[in-house]
């Protein structure tokens, strides 16, 4: 028979160690790719969001908290680092291609950013939301290092900031594919500068699942817009909402 | 793999090294990323050193991004009951950047060849 009270107490052991939320991140996203694959590799089915459910729903179910499942998942956390730097090397590869669209690339990347931290406040403030709330949305499609730190200096919540980021991406890796489709958007080119500008590196890792190509451009748009959103946000918001007011 | 993550590490801690000093609007590993970029078009040898390990790091980028993704569970109640306007302006502003970025490029042209997103 056996002995739940030492089951109990090896859980209790185990959920204290980071080994646990470090299996539960990788086993949850194999299932998560194993799912895309099986779903012939469909946006809607977004290895990300899959895996973030499938880790939500164990710690809802064992009553762990954030914090314990991250003292392991930083792991895989800290290799953003590491995975951002090596852009570089599928960047270099297409930089022929860049430099000859640098004007479009350039013009896009100025509208694109704009047109994402706008309409954001604008449609935010429209449906009641309070100035916190607008301040904290801003930011939303730059890379969460920036977004954070925008919006904690307009005076937003860093916290939901981040988490609005994570939603941002997932949501453009899943229904960018649409967007473009409608519009007759074909290239790689366009669709992985679009990705990465408006959905960062959630966006970028979408982009990578159609082609190289499409991830270096998407690559390349996430860390521009990063840049510009830094600048372009601390007081093209307070503008935006000053005139809406 | 050792030696090119090696590398990538080193230019992470350039990159963060160099937003720190001139304090730049960046996050480092983006600052190491255009470093990276100098050095590889500097020594194209280094291209063959730090290919396969960035390949393999990109090719699970997804991975990465899951343990911040859990942590909207921690944020989800930090919302204040303006979920609808903070949805809504998400989605409508995704679309927005997406469609707009996208058609600059193809009116520019800077689209030449074809492929599916």
């Amino acid at each position: 028979m056996p002995d739940f009270a030492e089951f109990s107490h090896f859980w209790v052991y185990l959920s204290a160690s980071p080994l646990l939320g470090l299996t539960m991140t990788l086993c949850a996203y194999l299932a998560a790719q194993r799912i895309f694959v099986l779903c012939k590799a469909s946006p809607l089915a977004n290895p990300v969001a899959i895996a973030v459910a499938l880790v939500v729903a164990v710690l809802w179910l064992t009553g762990m908290s954030y914090e314990r499942y991250f003292a392991g998942a930083q792991f895989v956390h800290f290799l953003l680092g590491p995975a951002t730097v090596a852009l570089a090397v599928p960047l270099v590869r297409q930089l022929p291609r860049l430099r000859r669209a640098a004007l479009p690339l350039g013009a896009a990347l100025l509208a694109g950013s704009v047109t994402a931290i706008v309409s954001a406040v604008v449609v935010a403030l429209l449906l009641g939301a309070t100035p916190e709330l607008a301040y904290t949305l801003g930011p939303k499609s730059a890379t969460s290092p920036i977004a954070m730190a925008v919006s904690e200096r307009l005076g937003g919540i860093p916290a939901l900031t981040a988490a609005l980021v994570i939603g941002t991406g997932i949501f453009g890796a899943v229904f960018g594919r649409y967007v473009f489709m409608l519009l007759g958007i074909r290239s790689d080119a366009a669709c992985g500068f679009a990705l990465g500008l408006a959905s960062h590196g959630i966006g970028t890792a979408r982009a990578f699942q159609v082609s190289p190509e499409m991830g270096a451009f998407a690559g390349l748009a996430m860390g521009l817009n990063g840049a510009l959103t830094a600048l372009l946000a601390p007081w093209l918001v307070p503008l935006v909402m000053a005139w809406m007011s | 793999m050792l030696a090119a993550f090696a590398v990538l590490l080193l230019f992470q801690c350039l990159g963060e090294g160099i937003v720190f000093v001139f304090h730049l609007p960046l996050p480092g590993p983006v600052a190491g990323m255009l470093l990276l970029m100098a050095a590889l078009l500097a020594m194209p040898k280094l291209q063959a050193l730090v290919e396969g390990a960035a390949n393999t790091l990109l090719s699970h980028l997804s991975l990465l991004f899951v343990p911040a993704g859990v942590g909207i569970l921690v944020a989800a109640s930090s919302g204040s009951g303006h979920w609808i306007a903070i949805l809504a302006s998400l989605v409508v502003s995704t679309v927005l950047a997406l469609a707009v970025t996208g058609l600059i490029l193809r009116g520019m042209g800077a689209a030449s060849k074809d492929g599916d997103a």
